[in-house]
């Protein structure tokens, strides 16, 4: 217990650094990833086989196997981007394909009967898709991209193998210094990790109710 | 959703743009995959000396050695975990508080935990030695993770048989167990094979997080290669080949018998970090995504 407390300035950087990771790689992860699935449900063919493509590819790649691609592979390419960014962009390659699927399945679990209504009396393509499709799909959307998020707060622990300092690492650190309190050190940083899972959890469930329909 | 409720059928006009934009869009992929073959090309990552391991009788043995540990770990972490599943997925279903309550406790715990943590604890706990060591702290930490989710999947599973199935059983006069044992597991398993298979494509995509315990494997067998011939690059594309196949071959397994034994029903897993279903063993809302 006393050495969280005695390294708390550390943990707390480490644990910012896990949040700087998931915060910028979860916001490009929503953006590529939706990009992704407008690709995949567009009438554009070619497109949407590239989509098909990179999904398979990146969601079947072990994590860490893209993360030694990016971050030890790429810089033999000439391409320096920094640790934090490289990082970011491998951890972006992988989520956005969850975000992806995540997505599809959303807008995919809107009966085709609200379609049908729509397009019935009288609304255009546009119409239908803003005033009925999506505002159903944005709440149907929400657990399975939170369970994405969730998983990628989860993955950036990963990024400790790849010269980030962030909170895997410091257990790791603080395992080598204090034998006797590795349990507690485990448990702090499992709690650390547990608070930022919930807090996505609660903050999509205000969104679920936000946008429920009747 | 079909999208031909969407939209009109296009017109001549819709598809000479729809043609405008796959070829604009097929000159964007062709000129992003050139570049990036070009700067291959341009700093002799396609030479010879960095591609030719992988054809070397000695480096393919290792890299066949790491690939059957891998293999070995993912059967040992799920058969592990089909156990912890099947002890922990009806025990949060228990009528009795102090069986659920823990069951819920340690399930809920492993499955908000990233599984790096809980393998380099195991690690430092069964002695952070390579070799063995190193394996067994691997297999141990995706035991733990994937039998809590497994957990979850089984709980779900159980409550995806129609109510009807159980009330029968006890009308016919079966106790708690044989109920469970006779009526709803085996029903449930069938619905449930789908998700325990696309599981599996998880447990063995997490075996390569031995590389960061030094467990034997195909990661660390890639680490040998990569850091004897210099060649990052080629030994994780040739890493990630074998993954993707042998994940590919599992996505199928479970695209098949989610049709053949599965069908309609459908399984509602709770979400990660949802903390309604303590008390009724059920969960608000939830899906089914595989990471």
């Amino acid at each position: 217990m006393q050495v969280l407390l005695d390294n708390s300035d550390k943990l707390l950087e480490a644990f910012f650094t896990t949040l700087r990771l998931f915060l910028v790689a979860g916001a490009l992860s929503l953006v590529f990833g939706t990009l992704l699935a407008a690709m995949r449900v567009g009438p554009i063919g070619i497109l949407n086989r590239a989509g098909a493509l990179y999904v398979t590819i990146f969601r079947n790649t072990p994590l860490l196997v893209l993360l030694l691609f990016v971050v030890f592979g790429l810089p033999k390419l000439g391409l320096q981007l920094g640790y934090f960014n490289m990082n970011v962009l491998a951890l972006t390659m992988y989520t956005s394909t969850f975000v992806c699927e995540a997505l599809r399945s959303g807008v995919n679990s809107i009966p085709l009967g609200q379609a049908e209504a729509a397009r019935s009396i009288g609304l255009g393509f546009n119409q239908t898709m803003a005033q009925v499709i999506l505002p159903q799909s944005f709440r149907a959307v929400v657990p399975p991209v939170a369970s994405v998020l969730i998983a990628l707060t989860k993955n950036t622990s990963l990024c400790s193998i790849f010269g980030m300092f962030e909170a895997t690492a410091a257990m790791k650190g603080l395992f080598n210094d204090n034998a006797t309190a590795r349990v507690w050190i485990f448990i702090g940083i499992a709690l650390g990790y547990i608070v930022i899972v919930e807090l996505i959890s609660v903050v999509a469930a205000g969104f679920e109710r936000r946008w429920r329909v009747a | 959703m079909a999208a031909s409720v969407l939209f009109d059928t296009p017109g001549p006009k819709t598809r000479a743009r729809h043609r405008l934009y796959a070829f604009v869009s097929s000159a964007a992929l062709a000129v992003i995959i050139g570049l990036a073959l070009w700067q291959f090309w341009r700093k002799g990552q396609f030479a010879m000396e960095f591609w030719e391991p992988f054809v070397t009788p000695r480096i393919v043995n290792v890299l066949l050695e790491g690939l059957w540990q891998t293999l070995l770990a993912a059967a040992f972490a799920i058969l592990g975990a089909l156990v912890f599943g099947l002890i922990f997925g009806p025990g949060k279903l228990s009528d009795h508080r102090l069986i659920r309550w823990p069951s819920w406790l340690l399930v809920e715990f492993f499955r908000a935990v990233p599984l790096l943590i809980i393998i380099i604890a195991t690690w430092y706990v069964i002695g952070p030695r390579s070799g063995p060591h190193a394996f067994w702290a691997l297999v141990i930490g995706l035991v733990l993770y994937n039998g809590a989710v497994l957990s979850e999947i089984f709980r779900a599973g159980i409550n995806a048989v129609p109510q009807g199935q159980s009330e029968a059983a006890y009308a016919v006069g079966m106790r708690k167990s044989q109920v469970m044992q006779i009526i709803l597991l085996p029903q449930a398993f069938k619905i449930m094979l789908p998700a325990i298979i696309s599981q599996t494509v998880v447990a063995l995509k997490d075996t390569s997080l031995g590389y960061a315990v030094l467990a034997p494997g195909l990661t660390i067998a890639g680490k040998l290669v990569f850091n004897e011939f210099r060649n990052t690059l080629q030994t994780a594309f040739v890493i990630a080949v074998l993954y993707i196949l042998a994940n590919l071959v599992l996505t199928y397994l479970a695209t098949w018998a989610q049709k053949r034994f599965a069908g309609e029903h459908r399984i509602e897993v709770s979400a990660v970090g949802a903390i309604t279903d303590l008390s009724t063993g059920n969960s608000q809302s939830g899906a089914a995504t595989q990471f």
